[in-house]
């Protein structure tokens, strides 16, 4: 893609990826030349049939191919206000997750209280201080709309919530730490339209304090709540746009025969 | 809906004779071969509480208790289980505070920190260990462990609790590491990656994560230790001494159960006297120890199961 500075010069660029090419164990290239602005306050949808590299290239992000060994990135996704690239040999993944965290498909809470699973990323970051973590699970919980919920009952374990009410949960887990960035893999995937519909206005709330970028197999949910869509298809990026253009007039055909139902 | 007025069944949709006998052949064979295990169980119960009665007959329940002298071949007899039950017990507490520790650690190590190739190298050889005869572990407990602790400790007796415990330990490792280890693995890739995405280190998702999402399996590692080494026989039958020894002091010489049953069942004592009878009494006592353990085992699953 050409610069996208230019195309969208109103924005904060927050992230990008600069011909990112990333590499599975066994050798297959899943992503070629990935070159993608994340915009601050912004919400980014990434699109594109299954298999077509969208959630590899989302987990690039934070690093997560690293937990496999073999996993090979080439390229960079440079992280502002710090100008680094984050897959850097000599940057730690632990401090990339530290700033930028993420929300799953399926609702994976931690075998532990709400209370505790909220403020795991405290704890793991070592508050041990008892009011800065009740204030932040407070304030964490608030903003993943689960409080009013769950306040009466903060130290019951965190599988007996309903499967929306646990992927608020999550999204309040990684709240808890102030991230700058947001990552969405198909979060309401596992849910019904309500809990559905719940995580959507939540994440329109959240995008005016941190960055989003979501993955989702569902082209109506990405034209409800993201700013900005990007196309990806066998690994590439087709089209990177504003949502309302590339929903009503994409300048590709692909996109065009994806987004129409022609294709996928 | 009207009643079929025809009540023929077509034979397409007769209910197939042949079939119906193999099913129930093939059900009453596995039924059959579930009773065995519980039939076994339960001649070995009768058994014990047969030849267990004649026993307590001689000797009130109250004695047996809280006696804490075991003289049944001496001239003034003596049948205070406890004094073989504390040699049970202490060498089963040493065994466990070595295998509890490092069966977990190693379960841990096993299970989030090796490699895939260091992991398939290392359990086989720990799974050797559980193939060693224990009569060999026995030996190794005498001639090795016991020589090593007394450089360290030099008052300490050639036979005694605290080497076969340790060895014990040793054997129970493999059974610890590889049911704890099972367990973790279980644990739901997404639960780990959920955890590492929080920027948690490998050790804070093993420690906070994947062992409380573990630990009714872990407990049930456990469970299997304990009854492991409460019925563990040649090690201690061979290192501890075989002197029943009412102490929980584990440097002195003591028998357990295990060891003073095989010790009797193998002497040349009348099969109708009162000392044979007296290692039914014994053998109930522990299988009612396992069975206790296993009981409480059971419970704290399911608590921590509940829980977490």
């Amino acid at each position: 893609m050409v610069d996208k500075k230019r195309k969208h010069p109103k924005e904060i660029i927050k992230a990008e990826a600069n011909s990112l090419n990333f590499f599975y164990a066994d050798g297959t290239q899943a992503l070629k030349k990935i070159s993608l602005p994340v915009y601050e306050n912004k919400i980014t949808a990434l699109i594109g049939p299954s298999g077509c590299g969208k959630s590899t290239f989302l987990r690039c992000f934070n690093r997560m191919h690293d937990l496999y060994p073999g996993n090979k990135y080439d390229g960079e996704i440079i992280l502002h206000p710090d100008n680094t690239n984050i897959l850097d040999k000599r940057v730690d993944p632990i401090e990339v997750r530290m700033r930028i965290s993420m929300v799953f498909q399926k609702p994976n809470p931690f075998p532990k209280s709400i209370y505790e699973n909220v403020a795991y990323g405290l704890r793991v970051r070592g508050e041990r201080n008892k009011r800065v973590l009740d204030d932040k699970v407070e304030e964490a919980l608030k903003g993943a709309s689960l409080w009013d919920e769950v306040k009466k009952r903060l130290h019951d374990l965190a599988f007996n919530l309903s499967g929306g009410q646990q992927q608020r949960l999550c999204i309040a887990r990684a709240l808890a730490t102030d991230p700058e960035i947001m990552l969405f893999d198909e979060p309401t995937s596992a849910l019904d339209p309500i809990a559905t519909m719940n995580i959507e206005e939540l994440m329109a709330g959240l995008k005016e304090k941190l960055s989003i970028l979501i993955v989702t197999h569902n082209m109506q949910q990405a034209a409800r709540i993201s700013d900005y869509t990007a196309y990806m298809y066998l690994g590439e990026l087709v089209e990177h746009d504003e949502t309302d253009k590339v929903f009503t007039n994409p300048s590709k055909k692909e996109t065009e025969d994806y987004i129409t139902g022609k294709f996928g | 809906m009207a009643k079929l007025e025809n009540t023929e069944v077509s034979p397409r949709l007769a209910k197939n004779l042949r079939r119906n006998v193999l099913e129930r052949c093939i059900e009453f064979g596995l039924l059959c071969s579930g009773m065995f295990a519980i039939f076994i169980t339960l001649a070995i119960i009768y058994i014990l509480v047969s030849e267990a009665i004649p026993f307590f007959q001689h000797v009130s329940l109250y004695d047996f208790l809280t006696d804490t002298v075991w003289t049944p071949n001496y001239s003034i007899k003596h049948y205070g289980i406890m004094a073989l039950v504390s040699g049970t017990l202490t060498t089963t507490f040493i065994a466990l505070l070595v295998a509890v520790p490092l069966g977990t650690i190693t379960a841990i190590y096993l299970s989030e920190f090796a490699t895939h190739k260091v992991r398939e190298t290392i359990k086989p050889v720990l799974e050797l260990l559980v193939g060693v005869p224990t009569v060999v572990f026995g030996y190794f407990a005498l001639m090795l462990v016991t020589p090593l602790l007394q450089k360290i400790y030099p008052d300490l007796t050639t036979f005694n609790m605290l080497g076969p415990g340790i060895v014990m330990g040793i054997m129970i490792v493999p059974y610890i590491a590889s049911v704890a280890e099972d367990a973790m693995r279980a644990v739901p890739m997404a639960m780990r990656e959920g955890s590492y995405a929080m920027g948690a280190t490998r050790f804070q998702t093993a420690v906070k994560v994947i062992t409380p999402a573990a630990i009714s399996g872990i407990i049930a590692a456990y469970i299997l230790a304990i009854s492991r080494a409460v019925g563990e026989t040649m090690i201690v039958a061979i290192a501890a001494g075989q002197q029943p020894n009412f102490t929980f002091n584990p440097v002195e010489s003591a028998a357990t159960i295990t060891s003073y049953i095989v010790s009797v069942a193998l002497g040349d004592l009348e099969h109708d006297g009162i000392g044979f009878q007296s290692i039914f009494a014994a053998g109930l006592t522990l299988l009612i120890m396992t069975l206790m353990f296993n009981i409480i085992g059971h419970a704290v699953r399911k608590k921590y199961a509940e829980r977490y």
